[in-house]
């Protein structure tokens, strides 16, 4: 049962792995990309993990895959000039895909991952917590890792800032901070003046 | 499992140089916001003052010992503090150089220096992991803000061109790398980079297999990383691309935590399997060697032709980790840290014959430099005669040494190849010296550049020729370092 379950779930994971990349619409790949999230997170429930699994479909599928979505329909992404040349390079690509395949299957095959190598770990009962283990090791013993993955995602977001933050010049926008401190002298000024007589009506050169 | 009672505070102490890299960088990210356009001195002042308080903090803390700290994850050891010594200094000139460069191309901003930091720390991490996890977090941190950086300059297309190239390249080698290392994990049962080594002697024959595959991986990731032939496309062309100011901080110091990348990773987790990767990287050193002093030749702009011969130096630092003996890593260690400071000399003389509207990046804005400024033609002779390894300069003691570890081990036909291609290599080297002293210049404004930076290339070079008359002291510190 749980193997019909796996390869259900692995057989549509490639699929859509491969859609992505090949899909001419740029949306649907994108869509293609959250199926592949949702698929390998049904997996990792299989593995146990199902707090990962969780936070997968709420971070990856829920989060970043909509605001990637939007971005892909905003930009207007001209397919044609990135696919050139994919005719051309695609036996080349294939064939070393194709190597690169096979070596893994001989290598990671049964042979040497088989049940009877690495047999199956003990299933836990129903009172065991994933997301209670995760805090314990996360900031005890991966203390360290965790900290520079933080670090990374700082870096990422000076690098993105540094990357696209422009100043416009020329833009005009409001100072709410100036605009409520108006006094109705700044804007109207009276001028008292002695009342003047218009002589002529029509100016010469009107 | 650890569970809240049995676990133990770690050792902070062997980390405190990373812990005060980082904290003064935020200090400086959230600093940076508040100086104005003009006094953008301050945060460059500040990055050197990090720089300085980190080298400080490392050399009071260094025990000459051993210390795993973070549930293994982190090493501090002699060569650990050697090398990171090594990476403030470069980086610490490599600042000094770029200052001038980057206000005449409106690049001397914050993000620049804050990028650079946090350079630092991967590099630092790199150095200091004991753990896969932890090395690959360094290096990402580390490549991140490199990715960064060759984009700074947004409206130059070259820069953004040679941004692309290396994200997307550089993806590519980190995913080989992680596959690697997840084949290792996979079949040692561990990322500990001392337990990996203890499990690879156990194993049979079938589940080496296992192991070499991810050796193989793992080495195709950080030959893209050091810019190894046949994994050297990007470099040329991220080195062009470039600012040169971003060059030069790509091209040194990074070199130095990329040798301690391969020490790791190789020597400390793999260390068993020398014999198989022996082979491996016979090949890409020879390759290396080749591709970089030919083509190299054939360039007429000089910062592809300083990338070619990046490349042939790679060659020679992979001929010392190969030997596979502690005088071998020692060598290459030596090579490391002598190709980082005669690469920050070399594209430092291209920052220094640039100006405002003007890259000094073709070789013949060499010409007759001698009569311009006969004392920096003189310094450009010495770092050409370094890198070319003809002595007394430091090039010559580095390229000695590893082929003398060659030799120890019984390759002597490796070592014989190594002077042939070096030979063929020393003609470019000579070509710019040349340029220099027997070509009328053709451009005749006087060098620009600060003081401060004219001072600093000026001792840069004179101690390429001062190590290459006393190498001792430093060959005696990579001896014992590596111990």
């Amino acid at each position: 049962m749980e193997q019909t379950i796996f390869y259900i779930f692995s057989t549509v994971l490639v699929l859509s792995a491969g859609a992505v990349i090949t899909v001419r619409n740029p949306v649907f790949a994108a869509l293609f990309l959250v199926l592949a999230f949702f698929t390998s997170a049904a997996i990792w429930i299989l593995l146990e993990a199902e707090f990962l699994a969780l936070t997968l479909v709420l971070v990856y599928v829920g989060a970043v895959m909509v605001l990637f979505l939007f971005v892909v329909m905003m930009l207007d992404i001209n397919l044609t000039v990135l696919r050139e040349g994919f005719a051309r390079y695609l036996p080349v690509g294939l064939l070393v895909a194709i190597i690169m395949v096979a070596q893994l299957a001989y290598i990671v095959g049964p042979a040497r991952f088989g049940l009877d190598k690495f047999p199956a770990p003990e299933p836990h009962g129903a009172d065991y917590s994933n997301t209670r283990e995760i805090g314990l090791v996360l900031y005890t013993e991966y203390l360290f890792a965790f900290e520079l993955a933080a670090v990374i995602l700082v870096v990422a977001i000076v690098a993105a800032i540094a990357l696209t933050l422009r100043k416009r010049v020329k833009t005009n926008f409001m100072k709410p901070e100036e605009q409520v401190l108006v006094k109705s002298k700044d804007r109207v000024r009276l001028v008292k003046m002695a009342a003047e007589k218009r002589d002529d009506q029509q100016a010469p050169n009107d | 499992m650890t569970t809240p009672s049995s676990f133990e505070m770690p050792n902070l102490l062997p980390a405190v140089p990373e812990i005060f890299v980082l904290a003064a960088t935020c200090v400086i990210l959230l600093a940076d916001l508040f100086i104005s356009k003009d006094k953008k001195v301050i945060t460059y002042l500040m990055s050197l003052a990090t720089l300085i308080g980190a080298a400080v903090l490392t050399v009071t803390l260094h025990t000459g010992e051993t210390v795993i700290t973070f549930s293994g994850s982190f090493v501090s050891d002699p060569m650990g503090d050697v090398l990171k010594v090594f990476v403030y200094l470069v980086t610490a000139v490599v600042f000094v150089y770029s200052r001038s460069y980057l206000i005449a191309r409106n690049l001397f901003k914050g993000e620049f220096f804050i990028l650079g930091l946090f350079g630092v720390l991967g590099m630092m991490v790199l150095i200091s992991a004991h753990n896969m996890l932890t090395l690959y977090l360094g290096l990402e941190l580390l490549s991140l803000s490199m990715y960064a950086m060759v984009a700074l300059q947004r409206d130059s297309i070259n820069a953004t061109e040679a941004a692309m190239k290396y994200f997307v390249l550089g993806a590519l080698a980190s995913g080989m790398l992680l596959y690697g290392m997840s084949l290792i994990y996979g079949i040692t049962g561990s990322l500990d980079l001392a337990e990996i080594n203890a499990a690879i002697k156990s194993l049979d024959d079938s589940k080496m297999m296992v192991a070499g595959l991810g050796m193989v991986l793992v080495i195709v990731g950080m030959a893209f990383k050091l810019g190894a032939v046949p994994f050297h496309m990007w470099l040329p062309d991220v080195y062009h691309g470039a600012p040169t100011a971003i060059t030069l901080y790509i091209g040194t110091a990074p070199k130095i935590a990329a040798f301690a990348m391969v020490m790791r990773l190789l020597v400390e987790g793999l260390g068993d399997m020398h014999v198989q990767w022996q082979e491996i990287l016979i090949i890409m050193a020879v390759l290396s060697m080749a591709v970089g002093n030919i083509i190299a030749i054939a360039q007429t702009n000089m910062k592809r032709m300083l990338a070619y011969s990046t490349i042939s130096h790679v060659g020679f630092l992979l001929l010392g980790i190969l030997a596979g003996t502690s005088e071998g890593y020692s060598s290459a260690m030596f090579y490391a840290i002598t190709y980082a400071l005669m690469g920050a000399g070399g594209f430092g003389m291209i920052l220094l014959l640039s100006r405002a509207g003007f890259e000094a990046d073709r070789l013949e804005d060499f010409k007759g430099l001698n009569e311009r400024s006969p004392w920096f033609a003189l310094m450009m002779l010495i770092l050409m005669f370094s890198m070319a390894g003809v002595p007394p300069t430091v090039g010559f003691y580095a390229k000695l040494a590893v082929l003398q570890s060659v030799v120890g081990v019984g390759l002597t036909w490796l070592a014989v190849l190594g002077v042939i291609f070096s030979i063929i290599g020393a003609f470019y080297y000579l070509r710019v010296i040349k340029l220099m002293y027997f070509d009328k210049p053709v451009d005749t404004t006087p060098l620009q550049g600060s003081a401060d930076m004219r001072i600093i290339l000026s001792a840069n070079a004179l101690g390429i020729l001062y190590l290459g008359l006393m190498p001792g002291s430093l060959l005696a510190l990579c001896v014992a370092a590596i111990g």
